[in-house]
């Protein structure tokens, strides 16, 4: 007789294995066309501006935001401690480009447009769009597929300096108006300590992201079945997993590159 | 000339087609009926290469496509064909003008500078006319049939795939759709293939009709014999259609469509 634990558990690994497969089936084909195609410029333009230009305001948002709240915890933990804000500028820029611009950064695109995009292949599955593409002349990986990788692979990294220009200014509206740091000795702070290495971190990490956001939802958009429900679970579960997959690549990443001194 | 030989399609748990064989000749207007989730679009996406049949041949133009695993073959066999979906998955984030002219960018090597003057013409072979601009989202039902077929037709196949072209339909759409199917047939000089549980649609357009039943054909005969066959499955579907003594004047040659109104006994 079957444990019913044992076989319930059995069958969800059975079942990630199977996910894994079909994604790696995904890119293969994605790779295959990228290479044996002309690349489909238009789409890959569209993409980018549904990507990066439409995610520019809630990154800009999200990051102004957390720069300031960083400036005004650790100024007040650093007042309380030390008398006076020291490092407000260097703490800042730390926090913003090697962790917390990429990962939030990420968390939004993939929230936002990783949405969109499992959503929209998702509808053209179950609307059969996708067989149209195969009965017209054109794969779906060339024609879908390798224009959003790109596009998040372009768009994701700029968004990411972007996201670490506007925090650094939003903690140093913080840190000269409500904080009194002069705005030089804030500048000097991020200047003196941080070096292209530190930027680097944060950036590479970027490109993993990117790739993983574009993987999963294209993939559960590719496999979205059911109509209308299907598609809304397919895009709940690709934004979840692509969250959870960027908590999860943050650290292994981040630990490799600490160990290669980067 | 379409030849298909023991055809077999099998998904997980069921045996869905078993032992398909039939012949179609260019020109010929082929009809596929039977109930719904008998296999009917499945029979047409393996005669498309969208599914990969796990037996049998299919012989087109004497070329089998049945084996082909080549995704750069499989795209130069489709080209002699054209599909229109059931819903007509016209793609949403492109206008009509860029829906017709997709094939044509990618399944032939007309200059750019055509595609105005060829999208305008199949539109006009629809009944459209300046909607080129328009998205699908603003139109209708039936216009959104007509725009597939144009994208079907556009680039010239020799033989046109019907996936259920009237389901969900109201009785004067559905007339405009099969008035359609005959204009391309006689006017592009195509193969049609459809597949449909519309009984009338098919005897009235057809050179032969077929009944798939549980994964074969009870029958591949003429519209006047088919409705006269001993078939108990072909006789209870035909019963439930109220279509057996509905017209069947059309042969499927060019110039008729038959003049039965759809679900009519006269």
């Amino acid at each position: 007789m079957k444990h019913p634990v044992s076989s319930r558990v059995g069958g969800q690994v059975l079942g990630i294995a199977g996910e894994l497969g079909a994604a790696a089936l995904m890119l293969k084909s994605a790779v295959f066309w990228f290479f044996k195609s002309r690349l489909e410029v238009r789409e890959t333009m569209k993409q980018s501006v549904k990507i990066g230009v439409d995610s520019l305001g809630v990154t800009a948002l999200t990051s102004f935001f957390t720069g300031m709240v960083l400036a005004l915890q650790t100024g007040h933990t650093s007042k309380n401690l030390f008398n006076e804000p020291l490092y407000i500028g260097t703490l800042v820029a730390f926090s913003m480009v090697k962790e917390l611009g990429p990962v939030l950064t990420s968390i939004v695109v993939a929230g936002r447009a990783g949405a969109v995009v499992t959503a929209e292949i998702g509808t053209m599955r179950v609307t059969e769009q996708i067989d149209a593409l195969y009965t017209l002349g054109t794969h779906p990986a060339r024609y879908l597929l390798v224009p959003r990788y790109i596009a998040f692979l372009i768009t994701l990294p700029l968004l990411v300096v972007l996201a670490d220009f506007i925090g650094t200014i939003g903690g140093f509206i913080i840190a000269t108006t409500r904080l009194q740091v002069p705005s030089t000795v804030y500048w000097d702070d991020i200047f003196t300590f941080m070096d292209i290495a530190d930027f680097m971190h944060g950036f590479l990490k970027t490109f993993a992201f990117a790739f993983m956001i574009a993987t999963v939802s294209c993939h559960k958009g590719m496999t979205t079945k059911g109509g209308a429900e299907g598609v809304g679970k397919s895009t709940t579960e690709a934004v979840v997993t692509s969250m959870v997959l960027v908590m999860v690549i943050d650290y292994f990443i981040s630990a490799v590159l600490v160990a290669l001194g980067i | 000339m379409i030849e298909i030989k023991n055809l077999a399609k099998n998904f997980p748990g069921r045996d869905v087609l078993r032992d398909l064989s039939c012949r179609i000749e260019d020109g010929d207007t082929f009809s596929v009926i039977g109930p719904s989730g008998t296999g009917k679009s499945t029979f047409i996406k393996c005669i498309m290469r969208l599914l990969k049949p796990d037996a049998g041949r299919i012989l087109v133009d004497g070329e089998d496509i049945a084996s082909l695993d080549d995704e750069f073959e499989i795209a130069r066999i489709r080209r002699n064909f054209g599909y229109l979906f059931q819903e007509g998955a016209l793609f949403d984030s492109l206008t009509v003008f860029e829906n017709v002219s997709f094939g044509l960018r990618y399944l032939t090597d007309i200059p750019r500078e055509e595609y105005p003057r060829i999208v305008a013409e199949k539109l006009s072979l629809v009944g459209l006319e300046k909607v080129e601009h328009l998205k699908p989202a603003e139109l209708s039902v039936g216009m959104k049939k007509r725009v597939a077929l144009a994208r079907a037709v556009a680039a010239g196949p020799k033989c046109i795939l019907y996936d259920e072209p009237t389901t969900g339909l109201d009785p004067v759409t559905t007339e405009m759709v099969t008035d359609l199917i005959v204009s391309a047939r006689d006017r592009l000089k195509v193969t049609s293939i459809l597949v449909t549980h519309d009984v009338n649609l098919a005897l009235r357009i057809s050179s032969q009709v077929a009944m798939l039943d549980k994964g074969v054909f009870a029958a591949v005969e003429p519209p006047d014999r088919f409705i006269k066959s001993e078939s108990p499955a072909i006789k209870e579907f035909l019963e439930i259609s109220n279509a057996g003594h509905n017209g069947c004047g059309g042969h499927g040659r060019p110039g008729h469509a038959g003049h039965t109104g759809p679900g009519g006994r006269h």
